[in-house]
């Protein structure tokens, strides 16, 4: 049985993350997501990566951390994060905490694709 | 500011928590069917369930430091329009006004640091009592009358 957390597949050089969790709450499963993406990110040049929230309906202030860590990661690389269909009441947390200034979120995939340079 | 009128609430549920998922997972599934039941809706669940998880993980990782030997009592009443719930951990307490504003500029990219700030912005009242390890939160359904907890039924049956 996989132990992964994520679906990761590949989209025009664009790295798409999903979940497999429908809530992403508790520190043993962000630790071992935020260490998956870390991998994906290392194995990378300039990491173009998507993440996307369709299939979530919960998570934590510690799964924002995860996100940030991801984000400083990707960035030192010189590369680019988007974030995609975030659940409403999610997005009212990312607004809460200002982290909407610190990530590219947008409505849909395709628009999320298409947003990368 | 803790009183006597709070201190005699009666408890819907009471537990005594073990750093173990399952424990936690079981009372929060409680809690929640337990607001659904009573047609809270799903922005409330949501609500709720955030503000519970938030103050589990602050009491287990800050007021416990992690040690497995610990525990974190929990204690919620629920009332038509309302859920009191209470988590009290097994350390010293803290202050949390001294607790760093996540949304200012140079936190935001601080990982850690955004529990309280969610507890506040989801739920309709917390507060922490003396000395500090126990937080009391209060989600009541919007419109309902009665939003101050000066109001509450104190001491009446639990449901």
């Amino acid at each position: 049985m996989s132990s992964s957390r994520l679906r990761i597949t590949e989209r025009s050089g664009i790295t798409c993350i999903g979940f497999i969790d429908r809530n992403i709450l508790d520190e043993a499963n962000i630790q071992r997501i935020g260490e998956e993406i870390s991998r994906v990110i290392d194995a990378q040049v300039q990491p173009r990566i998507l993440i996307n929230f369709e299939n979530v309906d919960h998570l934590s202030s510690a799964a924002l951390g995860t996100l940030i860590t991801v984000n400083d990661r990707i960035r030192a690389k010189d590369g680019q994060l988007r974030l995609a269909c975030i659940d409403p009441q999610i997005h009212k947390v990312f607004v809460i905490t200002k982290l909407i200034n610190l990530f590219q979120i947008h409505d849909t995939l395709e628009d999320a694709l298409k947003s990368f340079s | 500011m803790s009183d006597g009128a709070h201190d005699k609430l009666q408890w819907t549920a009471v537990y005594t928590l073990p750093p173990q998922d399952e424990a936690m997972a079981q009372v929060e599934r409680e809690l929640l069917d337990g607001l659904a039941a009573r047609g809270f809706d799903d922005a409330a669940v949501f609500a709720v369930k955030l503000g519970f998880q938030e103050a589990l993980v602050n009491a287990f990782v800050h007021g416990n430091r992690h040690d497995p030997a610990k525990t974190v009592d929990v204690r919620y009443r629920l009332e038509p329009d309302r859920v009191i719930i209470e988590v009290e951990d097994r350390g010293k307490g803290f202050d949390p006004s001294v607790v760093p504003d996540p949304t200012i500029e140079e936190n935001l990219t601080k990982p850690t640091g955004r529990g309280i700030l969610l507890m506040r912005a989801f739920m309709s009242n917390i507060e922490y009592l003396p000395p500090g390890n126990r937080v009391r939160m209060t989600y009541t359904r919007p419109g309902a009358s009665g939003d101050s907890e000066a109001s509450s039924s104190a001491g009446a049956a639990s449901s």
